[in-house]
């Protein structure tokens, strides 16, 4: 993505991809198996300081835009490596940066920068409201100077690898609020001082080696400092960070989409069955060229809405259509890969298998497919909601 | 004391050479560059010279297109402080860079001048040498070791069979082997610092150079593919093999 852009982005690409080949497939195999987490790679992602590129230079980051973002992730997955361990502390701190507070900037930012404070964890999806944000359960009841809070997120993902929580809860009731989606509010919840007592976490097993948890609230007392911009506009807040979410995930599934075609090819190339390269037989060349097409088509698409993100003009239609676009692109080339590798893709050291059932989750998470259908045809065609 | 480290702009190492179908070069369109890693080698040791206090500025300096820039900066991300870029396009040959490096080093007058041993373009492996004949300074090749001391500098060098340590005097023209270090990567900081350093341009004419080849190249063609190996049934049979047919034994 943002090929020749500027020698900036070259460099990244080429340090970021440098960065990866000190964690080749073996790495990644030996983490699946085991279910463990890559703090190896995210210490090296971190002293190298690519997960702090969004934040701005006053609070130590590199200050770099969302495009240069896109390239540090999609460079990881077209190695064959896999961000999700890590690429929250990109963009989390995006909900603190726009709506926080100058003291709650300077507080955070420069140890997010830096590595020291991990803000990792995004807590938004529950059990009993999944897709439906505006009916979350969870409470924070103002107590003079703290919030207490009571209730349960479900895949927090990193949870456990995290310092910190962006969390989203109920501070009005849905009934007593003019729109569903107001009342709720976002918290910088500092999770350190409270793990085993107020907050609890319990690690969720997972097809791929994401780490993801429940986290259950029993009477979290948050100080009201950390209550990010106004109380009860917190929707507002966490929608604006999921764009830059799906936007960065679109870049994620373009790395994958253009490891599954360049391994792929490479294979097509080298196998030889019934005295030929099978990359000569149209049954085998035929889709890896519409895999590649369609990646191709997905990039411009999330290089479209990066480029608006950055010129501050992105709406939720051109995140999500990239979203959509680059995990569809990604799911079809994971899938023409796993064909023409034969029978060798399931064995796990072509790494195609372990690759193939980590594209799969972007059409679910972190949002799903239906709904980007619902958002699309609601706001870009003017058809009435469907729920 | 100042360093010249030399770097130069060629196809990435991962990438695999493909012969235009005309027979006149290698195809470079589309193809991913990268700094020459025998040069990486050398800023390596000339940021690790700094670092010990030897070396107090780094000046990488590379001749070639437009995009040679993209190399002098990476030499700048890894920690090297100013760069200078003589602009040309075309075919170079090692006569012609030796003699613009020498304006060079009269002009900066550095202490030391790092090379690569060889680019993996050409593998010419003439640059530096040339460079110190030019200079009559000289010369330490294939440097798998750099010791400053009161004298000069204790060179080791890889040769055939083994190491060799010689003493040579200063300022000298150093080309350095694979062994010598294991150079760094840019962080992402560095890579932005790098951005903000300075980097001079100049051309071969402004260095009083005909840049011209002497050679003309009159066909590449890709190797001959390998022949296929023959399979054997028995140990007895490869001693056999290896004795009569291919008499390594
Ligand atoms: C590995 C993983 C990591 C995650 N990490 C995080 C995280 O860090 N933080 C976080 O907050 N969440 C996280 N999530 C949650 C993720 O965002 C949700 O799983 C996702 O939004 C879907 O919600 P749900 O699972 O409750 O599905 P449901 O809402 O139950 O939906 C199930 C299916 O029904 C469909 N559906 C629902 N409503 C409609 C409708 N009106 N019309 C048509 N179809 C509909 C959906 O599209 C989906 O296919 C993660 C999920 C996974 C799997
Ligand atoms: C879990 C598992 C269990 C297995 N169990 C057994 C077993 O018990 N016993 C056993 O004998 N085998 C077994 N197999 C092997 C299985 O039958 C083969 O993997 C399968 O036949 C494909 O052969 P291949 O893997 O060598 O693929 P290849 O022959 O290399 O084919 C690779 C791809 O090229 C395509 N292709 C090849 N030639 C052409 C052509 N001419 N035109 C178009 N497309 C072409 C194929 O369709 C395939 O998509 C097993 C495989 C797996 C994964």
């Amino acid at each position: 993505m943002f090929q020749d852009r500027d020698e900036t982005t070259e460099a990244i690409r080429s340090g970021v991809a440098r960065l990866c080949m000190d964690f080749p497939g073996e790495y990644w195999r030996d983490l699946d198996a085991k279910r463990a987490y890559p703090k190896a790679f995210v210490d090296a992602l971190t002293e190298q300081g690519y997960l702090a590129s969004l934040i701005p230079e006053v609070y130590g980051g590199a200050g770099l835009d969302l495009a240069s973002a896109c390239v540090i992730l999609e460079t990881i997955h077209r190695s064959g490596g896999n961000a999700g361990a890590a690429h929250a502390q990109m963009y989390t701190m995006g909900t603190l940066l726009r709506h926080g507070s100058e003291a709650q900037k300077q507080q955070y930012l420069p140890g997010i920068a830096d590595g020291n404070l991990r803000l990792q964890a995004f807590g938004v999806t529950e059990p009993s409201s999944g897709t439906d944000t505006t009916r979350i359960k969870t409470t924070a009841v103002r107590e003079g100077d703290f919030f207490r809070i009571n209730g349960q997120k479900i895949w927090t993902s990193r949870a456990e690898y995290s310092d910190l929580m962006i969390l989203l809860a109920r501070t009005t009731p849905r009934s007593d609020c003019a729109k569903p989606s107001d009342g709720m509010s976002v918290f910088i919840v500092d999770m350190r001082e409270n793990l085993g007592k107020s907050i609890t976490i319990n690690k969720i097993d997972t097809m791929i080696n994401h780490s993801t948890t429940a986290v259950f609230f029993d009477d979290l007392m948050v100080p009201a400092d950390n209550l990010i911009g106004q109380e009860g506009k917190g929707f507002r807040y966490i929608l604006g960070g999921m764009n830059a979410e799906r936007i960065l995930i679109a870049s994620e599934c373009i790395g994958d989409a253009r490891f599954f075609v360049d391994r792929a090819s490479a294979y097509a190339r080298e196998r030889e069955v019934f005295g030929r390269p099978i990359g000569q037989n149209q049954g085998i060349q035929f889709p890896l060229a519409q895999a590649h097409m369609q990646t191709e088509a997905a990039m411009l698409m999330v290089e479209r809405a990066a480029s608006l993100y950055d010129q501050g003009q992105v709406r939720g239609s051109e995140a999500n259509m990239a979203k959509y676009l680059a995990a569809e692109a990604s799911w079809f080339a994971a899938d023409t890969a796993m064909q023409t590798f034969g029978g060798f893709a399931f064995a796990a050291e072509y790494d195609i298998e372990r690759k193939f059932r980590e594209a799969r989750l972007y059409r679910t998470a972190p949002i799903s497919t239906n709904l980007i259908f619902s958002h699309v045809a609601t706001h870009d065609l003017g058809l009435p909601k469907s729920f | 004391m100042k360093a010249l480290v030399c770097v130069k702009r060629v196809i990435d190492y991962n990438v695999k050479v493909r012969v235009k179908s005309d027979e006149t070069g290698v195809e470079l369109n589309n193809v991913k560059m990268a700094m020459n890693p025998f040069d990486e080698i050398a800023v390596e040791q000339a940021i690790r010279m700094k670092e010990a206090g030897a070396v107090s500025e780094i000046v990488v300096v590379s001749i070639g297109p437009k995009q040679a820039q993209e190399t002098i900066r990476t030499g700048l991300a890894m920690g090297a402080d100013r760069g200078i870029h003589v602009e040309h396009d075309g075919e170079l040959e090692p006569l012609a860079i030796a003699k613009m490096l020498k304006a060079l080093v009269e002009k900066e007058e550095p202490g030391i001048v790092f090379c690569g041993k060889q680019a993996i373009d050409g593998d010419n492996n003439q640059t530096p040498q040339m460079l110190s004949a030019l200079l009559g300074w000289p010369q330490g090749t294939f440097a798998s070791g750099v010791e400053l001391n009161d004298a000069g500098a204790l060179i080791t060098r890889e040769v055939d069979g083994g190491l060799e340590d010689i003493q040579i005097n200063m300022p000298a023209v150093l080309s350095v082997d694979l062994r010598l270090n294991e150079p760094r990567y840019a962080s992402l900081p560095n890579i932005m610092k790098a951005k903000k350093k300075p980097i001079d341009g100049t051309t071969p004419a402004d260095l009083g150079v005909d840049p011209a080849p002497r050679l003309t190249t009159l066909k590449v063609t890709e190797p001959p593919a390998r022949a296929a190996g023959v399979k054997v049934a028995s140990v007895a049979e490869l001693v056999a093999k290896l004795r009569d047919e291919a008499k390594v034994i």
